[in-house]
C-alpha cells in the first residue's frame, strides 16, 4: 500500500535557492509543512526562509530526516536531482518541473518503482492534506478546506477551479494528489484510488481527467471490477478538443481513436460513476451520494 | 515533433536499416533527374505530414523517368487535406513479397518503451489491433535491461504467423533455411528502432510496412518518427527545424516563435487561460453555451503582464473571433498581472469587440480594480463570463 503525506512527512526542496524553490519553500511553511532541509549545489550552509541548504539529497536526509521531497530544478538537471533523491533514500518525490524528456522519466520511475518509492509527476501541482495543513506542492491554499473528499487529477489549474467550489459548496478535502500532465507519470488513478479507499477520512472521490491516454478508462474498469466502496464522481475535460492537436501540455493529445473524452465519458458512466459536464456541477453530484 | 518520411529514412540509414534508394524533388525536373538515375520503375511520394496519404492520393508510381515527370507535375503544388505538397520523396519502387510491420513506441500506461512486430503489415496496424488482439506481438522494454538482438528475435518468434510457420516446419522436421534468417533480420530492425528512439529521443518511431524484398533483405518501405519535444535541447541538429513545422498553422508558428502554448480551431470565440486543463475545460464551456473556440492559448503558471499582452493580441488577430474570454485562476499567477497585460492589449489594438476577464485568486480585488478602471468586464465564475459572452456575441450577429 502506498502512502502520502503521512503524519511524519519531513520534506526537503531540490532547487531552494531559485526564485520558485524560495516561494513555495515560504508558502509551504506558511501552511504548516515540515520543510526540515532544501539542496542546491555550491550553496551548503546558507539558508532560505529558515531552512538549511546542502549541498547533497544524502546531507539532507543525514542531517535532517527528511523523507519528502519536492522538485524545482529545471528540466535538464531534474532527472539526476529525482535521481539522487532516489538515492538517498527519500519515500516519496513531488517533481514540479514540466518539460522533462519522456525517456528521463521513464528511467527514473522505472528505478522509484523498483524501490518502492512513490513518484509524484512530473508536471504536478503536488498533494495537499488539509485536515493536517500539509501541502508539498505549489497550490494556491486558499481554495482548499479540511473536510472528507479525495481529488485525483491529471491538471492543476482546474483542480484548484473544482476545489474551490467544493469548499465554497461547504464541503473540503481529505487530500489532493495532482498526478501531472505528462506522458509519463509516477501515480496512476488507479494506485490513488487505492489510497483513497485507505483512507478513513476520505469519504467520497473526485476524479479529474483529461483527454489522452487511457487513464481514466483503467480507472473506470477499476472502479467497475472492485466495486469500489466509496461514491466516486468524475470531470473530464476536452470534449471539444479536435484530434491529433496536442492542447498545451504533452498529455493532452487524441491520437486515432484513442484518448477522446466520450471514450472516457462513457467508460466511467458505464462503471457508475456520474461525470459532470461542467466543473460547477461535481458538488451537486457528490452531495446526495455522500449520505448513502 | 512529426518528422518527413524522408528525414526518418535518414535517421533509420544512419541508425544502419536498410531504405530503397532515391532522392528528394522539389520539381518536376529534379523527379526526372532522380527517376533517371535510378533506372527502375519508381514511387513519387508527397512530403506532407497528413494521416491516410496513400488513400488521399498522395503516392504514386511511374515506369519511367517521363512518366515520373508526368506524375511530379500532377503532384506538386496541389494539396491534400488543406496539406501543400512542395517535395517528393521519389524511390525505386520494390518488389516486395512480405509486408511486416515494427515499431517502438512509448506505452504510457505501463510507463515503458514497448516493441510492437507483427506480419500484418501495410495496412493501418490501429486496425489490426482493433480485428484480432493477437496480430501484434509486443515487448515491454524495461530501461535497465535494454533490449538486445535476442530479445528482440524472440519478439519476432512470439508472431502468431511466424511462431505457427516455425512450429509446421519442427513437426514436419523441414527445416525453412530462410526462416532463421528472417527472424534474425526483423529481430535486428527491431533491436536498431529500440537503440534509434531512446538516442534521438523519439515518442514513436514506425516501419509500415517493413518489406522483405525479393532478395531477402527487410526494407524501410514506409517510415514515422515523431521526436520528444521536451528534449529538443539535446538534439541541436532540429533547432531550426523545431521552430518552423510543417503541420503547424501561421498563427501557431508565430506562438511558438514567441514561446506561447497556442492551437488554432475553428470556431469564433478566442480563449486565454492558465494550465491546460483550465483552458480546455473554458473550451468546453464555451460550447456548452453553444458556441465553439477559435484557439486553445494557455499561458501557463506566473505568467507576467507582457505574456498575457503577447497571448490576447495574437488570439485578437486572428480574424474570425468575435469576442475573447480570459480565464485566469491566480496561483502563482497574478491577477493585477493579468490586468496589466489585458489592459496593455487592448490599448495597442483596435480591436473592438468584447473582452470578458474572469479571475481569482492572488491580487484578485487589485486586478478587478484596474480592469474596472478600464472598462473592461470581470467575473468572478468562468459559468458567468462564459454564458455573458456568448449574449454578447449574439447581440453583435446580424
Amino acid at each position: 500500500m502506498k502512502r502520502i503525506l503521512v503524519e511524519d512527512t519531513r520534506v526537503v526542496v531540490q532547487g531552494i535557492t531559485g526564485n520558485q524553490g524560495r516561494f513555495h519553500t515560504q508558502a509551504m511553511l506558511n501552511y504548516g509543512t515540515k520543510v526540515v532541509a532544501g539542496t542546491s549545489p555550491g550553496k551548503a550552509g546558507e539558508r532560505v526562509c529558515g531552512v538549511p541548504v546542502y549541498d547533497k539529497m544524502s546531507e539532507a536526509t543525514n542531517h535532517e530526516g527528511a523523507n519528502t521531497s519536492i522538485v524545482f530544478v529545471p528540466a535538464r538537471f531534474a532527472p539526476k536531482a529525482v535521481l539522487e533523491a532516489i538515492e538517498a533514500g527519500i519515500e516519496t518525490i513531488v517533481v514540479i518541473t514540466e518539460l522533462i524528456p519522456q525517456k528521463d522519466a521513464i528511467e527514473f520511475v522505472a528505478k522509484a518503482e523498483k524501490k518502492g518509492i512513490v513518484i509524484v509527476g512530473p508536471n504536478t501541482p503536488g498533494v495537499i492534506a488539509p485536515p493536517k495543513r500539509a501541502k508539498v506542492g505549489i497550490m494556491p491554499d486558499h481554495v482548499f478546506r479540511a473536510g472528507d473528499i479525495g481529488i485525483v487529477s491529471r491538471s492543476g489549474t482546474l483542480t484548484y477551479e473544482i476545489a474551490s467550489h467544493i469548499s465554497s459548496a461547504g464541503l473540503g478535502q481529505s487530500l489532493c494528489v495532482g498526478i501531472g500532465g505528462d506522458p509519463i507519470v509516477g501515480l496512476d488513478f488507479i494506485t490513488v484510488l487505492d489510497m483513497f479507499q485507505q483512507d478513513e477520512e476520505t469519504k467520497g472521490v473526485v476524479l479529474i481527467g483529461e483527454v489522452g491516454g487511457v487513464a481514466e478508462e483503467m480507472a473506470a474498469r477499476y472502479i467497475s471490477q472492485t466495486r469500489y466502496p466509496k461514491p466516486v464522481v468524475a470531470y473530464i475535460a476536452g470534449r471539444s478538443v479536435p484530434p491529433d492537436k496536442r492542447m498545451g501540455h504533452a498529455g493532452a493529445i487524441i491520437m486515432g481513436s484513442e484518448g477522446t473524452a466520450k471514450s472516457k465519458i462513457d467508460a466511467l458512466t458505464n462503471a457508475g460513476v456520474p461525470v459532470a459536464e461542467r466543473p460547477s456541477e461535481i458538488a451537486g453530484l457528490l452531495r446526495p451520494r455522500l449520505r448513502i | 515533433m512529426k518528422l518527413f518520411e524522408f528525414e526518418a529514412k535518414q535517421i533509420l540509414r544512419e541508425c544502419g536499416l536498410a531504405t530503397p534508394r532515391g532522392g528528394v524533388a522539389s520539381s518536376p525536373g529534379e523527379a526526372v533527374a532522380i527517376a533517371r538515375e535510378l533506372g527502375t520503375p519508381v514511387a513519387l511520394k508527397a512530403q506532407i505530414l497528413v494521416s491516410g496519404r496513400g488513400k488521399a492520393g498522395g503516392i504514386k508510381f511511374a515506369d519511367d523517368a517521363e512518366a515520373a515527370g508526368r506524375v511530379a507535375v500532377g503532384l506538386i503544388g496541389t494539396s491534400i487535406k488543406g496539406c501543400r505538397i512542395d517535395r517528393l520523396l521519389v524511390e525505386e519502387k520494390l518488389a516486395i513479397s512480405e509486408q511486416y510491420y515494427a515499431s517502438v513506441t512509448i506505452d504510457r500506461q505501463a510507463r515503458r518503451y514497448v516493441a510492437l512486430a507483427s506480419a500484418d503489415g501495410g495496412v493501418d496496424i490501429e486496425q489490426v489491433a482493433t480485428q484480432s488482439t493477437t496480430a501484434i506481438a509486443r515487448h515491454r522494454i524495461d530501461p535497465d535491461v535494454g533490449f538486445s538482438q535476442s530479445e528482440a528475435e524472440w519478439l519476432v518468434e512470439r508472431i502468431p504467423k511466424i511462431s505457427q510457420h516455425m512450429l509446421k516446419s519442427v513437426r514436419e522436421k523441414k527445416v525453412d533455411p530462410y526462416l532463421k534468417g528472417d527472424v534474425s533480420a526483423f529481430g535486428s530492425v527491431l533491436a536498431n528502432l529500440f537503440r534509434l528512439a531512446t538516442e534521438h529521443d523519439a515518442e514513436l518511431v514506425e516501419i509500415n510496412p517493413l518489406a522483405k524484398v525479393a532478395s531477402g533483405e527487410f526494407v524501410a518501405a514506409d517510415a514515422r518518427i515523431i521526436l520528444d519535444d521536451n528534449a529538443l535541447f539535446r538534439h541541436p541538429e532540429f533547432k531550426d527545424r523545431g521552430l518552423m513545422r510543417a503541420d503547424d498553422s501561421p498563427r501557431e508558428a508565430e506562438a511558438r516563435k514567441q514561446d506561447l502554448t497556442y492551437v488554432d480551431l475553428s470556431g469564433d470565440i478566442g480563449i486565454v487561460g492558465n494550465g491546460a486543463g483550465l483552458v480546455m475545460a473554458t473550451m468546453d464551456l464555451i460550447r456548452y453555451h453553444g458556441g465553439e473556440a477559435a484557439n486553445f492559448l494557455d499561458i501557463g503558471g506566473g505568467a507576467e503582464a507582457d505574456v498575457i499582452k503577447r497571448g490576447l493580441l495574437l488570439v485578437m488577430s486572428k480574424h474570425e473571433v468575435k469576442a475573447v474570454l480570459v480565464n485566469v485562476l491566480g496561483g502563482i499567477t497574478r491577477c493585477d498581472e493579468v490586468a496589466k497585460g489585458v489592459i496593455q492589449a487592448l490599448n495597442k489594438t483596435s480591436f473592438k469587440k468584447p473582452v470578458a476577464v474572469r479571475m481569482m485568486g492572488t491580487n484578485e480585488k487589485e486586478g478587478k480594480e484596474m480592469l474596472l478602471q478600464a472598462g473592461v468586464r470581470v467575473y468572478p465564475d468562468m459559468e458567468t463570463a462564459a454564458n455573458e459572452i456568448m449574449k454578447w456575441k449574439e447581440r453583435l450577429e446580424p
